[in-house]
């Protein structure tokens, strides 16, 4: 049987992180990642971004060369799909039927695009933006395209609408929800972006539900569930994702909707950790809320962690979340976690397209979205990582900067 | 051209690359592991934080207003730190030396 003190499971941001991180720290036993896609690890957030557009070749969003991982001992099973744990034996169990040993188990899975359950879900033309390959088929049938309805109004839907507009396409948007980003910001951001998405052209619909996916072996529209039928070469789906988490689950690790881990990333089954998308945590920036973060941010920080915890220097996850999303001209970062706020304060007019939204709870701040506004992003960081309490009027004064909103000694408290 | 990287620790070593993508993606693509360079390149994070030569100050591109304010956030900004991800190649950087700046 093949064995690896550390085995990768998951070839994303987390994995690859995880296998550099622990080689920075001077690890020198054997580390072997397994993914489940053919390629070397890559950045996913220009999938949807300047990789669908045709700015960046694939070679330019390798997270490392391919000689990275050679150089630094990395054994890479590119290909291979893990199947189930056995905690016991410490061993994992391949598609294809191998098995491999373990020391410490690193589950970086990420997930898998959440798909649609109505009839057509599947026909040619649907398509899901998580995968290089899911992205290369996409442009593959671009020349062919003139229509596409994107299925979800999220940060995935908006940003692919956002260049298939700009590619001349003829987009319609469809949310469930009554605003578009509705899980993740506030109203304010929503109407923005939906203003914006319009204003390039792009027919968004708000609060609709699809029927079903229309066409015989290839797509041909989309049907609501007011019977409205809209006409399309082309669907994608971006409706969130499912944490490929259920060969650990079967192990018998805690969990759910994710695994559940520790502030140290350790799952409830002894030498196995847990990061990045499918990692259910407690975390300090969401009043200690059990959620799964879906970042880069997220997916190497907890990576850093663990490789931490297995060379014997254990420090726990308490990092402020950031994120960041490009739409047209438009830079959104966001630092910290807006959910759970119970006011949100304009800084800057949203119609000069530069301006921030601060959100607080209970008179603390607890996140920004800033949009073109770089400077709020940087400053605005001190304030949620203090969790300071602010008056909406100061932080609504878009002329006095964010830092000098700081108690002078804001640090000792 | 050639450009010379000195790493945190001190060693430097030359890379020798075509004139082409930034200069975050050659000392990612030369090997150097202490590059994160999170956002991929889209001047979102400061993860790619360099001190540039200031031989070479008036051959790099002006600093831009997003890349100033993200400089920002870091600890160790010098007058001469730039993010090497807004660095485009070109053969007038032949010879550039950066020195890869402290993690924040």
């Amino acid at each position: 049987m093949k064995r690896a003190d550390i085995v990768i499971v998951g070839a994303g941001h987390g994995g690859a992180q995880a296998a550099a991180a622990l080689r920075q720290r001077k690890f020198e036993g054997s580390i072997l990642m397994i993914g489940e896609e053919p390629e070397m690890p890559y950045e996913r957030p220009p999938l949807s971004k300047d990789y669908l557009s045709g700015e960046k070749a694939f070679e330019r969003i390798l997270i490392r060369p391919a000689g990275f991982w050679v150089d630094h001992r990395v054994e890479m099973a590119m290909g291979g799909k893990v199947v189930a744990v056995d905690p016991e034996a410490r061993t994992v169990e391949l598609e294809d039927g191998g098995t491999i040993g373990y020391r410490e188990l690193v589950w970086a899975a990420g997930g898998h695009p959440r798909k649609l359950s109505c009839t057509g879900h599947s026909l040619t033309g649907v398509h899901s933006v998580r995968t290089r390959a899911d992205v290369d088929r996409m442009m593959g049938e671009l020349d062919d395209t003139t229509r596409v309805v994107v299925i979800g109004g999220g940060y995935i839907g908006l940003e692919a609408a956002a260049v298939l507009s700009k590619l001349g396409k003829s987009v319609t948007v469809l949310e469930a929800q009554e605003r578009v980003l509705a899980r993740v910001a506030g109203v304010a951001l929503s109407r923005f972006y939906e203003a914006e998405h319009r204003a390039h052209s792009v027919d968004l619909r708000l609060g609709v539900a699809v029927e079903c996916i229309e066409g015989d072996s290839r797509v041909t529209g989309v049907r609501l569930g007011d019977g409205t039928v809209l006409p399309a070469e082309m669907v994608i789906v971006g409706i969130g994702i499912v944490p490929a988490v259920e060969p650990l689950l079967a192990a018998g690790a805690e969990g759910g909707n994710g695994v559940a881990v520790d502030e140290h990333c350790r799952t409830s089954l002894p030498h196995v950790f847990a990061i990045g998308d499918c990692a259910l945590h407690a975390n300090a920036f969401a009043e200690g809320l059990q959620i799964r973060l879906e970042s880069v941010q997220n997916a190497n920080d907890m990576a850093t962690i663990v490789a931490k915890a297995i060379t014997g220097d254990p420090e726990a996850y308490h990092s402020v979340p950031w994120f960041w999303s490009n739409q047209y001209d438009l830079r959104l970062q966001t630092i910290g976690l807006s959910i759970g706020h119970d006011e949100e304060v304009l800084r800057g007019d949203p119609r000069a397209r530069s301006f921030s939204v601060v959100y607080l709870r209970q008179g603390r701040v607890i996140a920004l979205d800033c949009v073109n506004a770089t400077k709020d992003y940087v400053q605005g960081k001190a304030l949620v990582a203090g969790r300071l309490q602010m008056a909406a009027e100061q932080l609504a004064d878009a002329t006095a900067p964010l830092k000098s909103l700081l108690p002078v000694r804001a640090t000792d408290h | 051209m050639n450009i010379f990287i000195t790493t945190r620790e001190g060693d430097t070593q030359t890379a020798a690359l075509a004139a082409q993508g930034t200069l975050m993606e050659a000392i990612r693509d030369f090997g150097f592991d202490e590059l994160m360079a999170l956002c991929g390149g889209c001047c979102s994070c400061a993860t790619c934080h360099v001190y540039s030569d200031d031989a070479f100050a008036d051959k790099v591109p002006p600093i831009g207003e997003d890349e100033a304010d993200m400089l920002g956030s870091s600890e160790h900004r010098r007058p001469n730190s730039r993010l090497s991800c807004q660095i485009v190649l070109s053969k007038a950087l032949d010879g550039l030396r950066v020195t890869i700046a402290p993690e924040d």
